[in-house]
């Protein structure tokens, strides 16, 4: 469960550089230097998110791979303790 | 967590406004059987429920829910388009126009504000579930009202969409019974 949660723990810091570059682009939207940033952060959260994937399994319904199964629904939900 | 995605879930093009039509229509936005109500309802009571499949359900089509606000928003936003000072007056839109102008704000159709005494999360999965199924046929009725009011095939064919959405949701909560 500890290396999911390392994981877990980087996607989550991308996501909130995505996030706050978001914002800031949405009343900067020509700077060159945050449009850059957003790129790099975006490219380094596709790769953790496929790492998440194949480990761990999906964070949303689309990234349910398995044919067998919907691992969507699988426990733990994000407001459990885990 | 949550992320936009910047599209409706089924096509809203209303060409002729009609705030008459906008002000029995916020009912869905704002009013005890709305789009609102249905996502929060959702969206509080999955912190209650013990089993994956359900917690799944309700993240699914509280998320859904939002969507439908938002649809039914847009259809709100395309009935009241340039609205000429006689049109207001004489559909009876006023009542909204002099509060909100022609912003999106939820009310019921009587003009009662949106309130949380719209849903229940009783921390219970069986009331839980039987409330669901319920809101959604109280939904669906409410849709068949619009319906009956309704006779522009533009508002008629996404309100039928949402219509037929509370009916798939309607039998998706009832699952959970039969499956355990």
């Amino acid at each position: 469960m500890d290396a999911r949660r390392t994981l877990l723990r980087r996607i989550k810091q991308y996501d909130f550089s995505l996030k706050e570059l978001n914002l800031y682009l949405d009343t900067h939207p020509t700077c060159q230097r945050a449009l850059a940033m957003f790129a790099k952060y975006k490219k380094l959260r596709e790769q953790a998110i496929s790492e998440f994937n194949a480990k761990f399994g999906p964070l949303t319904p689309e990234q349910n791979t398995d044919l067998q199964r919907w691992d969507w629904i699988a426990d733990p939900w994000p407001w459990e303790r885990s | 967590m949550w992320q936009y995605e910047k599209k409706l879930q089924y096509p809203v093009n209303i060409k002729n406004p009609d705030p008459k039509m906008a002000k029995i229509i916020i009912s869905q936005l704002g009013g005890p059987d709305g789009e609102l109500a249905a996502s929060l309802r959702y969206l509080n009571q999955r912190f209650a429920m013990p089993y994956a499949e359900v917690k799944g359900l309700l993240t699914d089509i509280g998320t859904e829910e939002l969507a439908h606000v938002e649809m039914i928003s847009a259809i709100l936003y395309q009935l009241t388009k340039n609205l000429s000072t006689e049109d207001i007056k004489a559909s009876g839109f006023d009542t909204y126009f002099v509060d909100h102008t022609t912003g999106i704000y939820p009310v019921a159709a009587s003009g009662t504000p949106f309130t949380a005494t719209y849903f229940q999360s009783k921390g219970d999965i069986i009331t839980d579930l039987h409330e669901n199924m319920a809101a959604e046929q109280k939904a669906r009725t409410t849709y068949d009202n619009i319906l009956r009011l309704a006779d522009d095939p533009d508002v008629r064919d996404p309100i039928r969409f949402l219509r037929q959405r509370e009916i798939v949701h309607y039998q998706r909560f009832g699952e959970p019974y039969r499956t355990r």
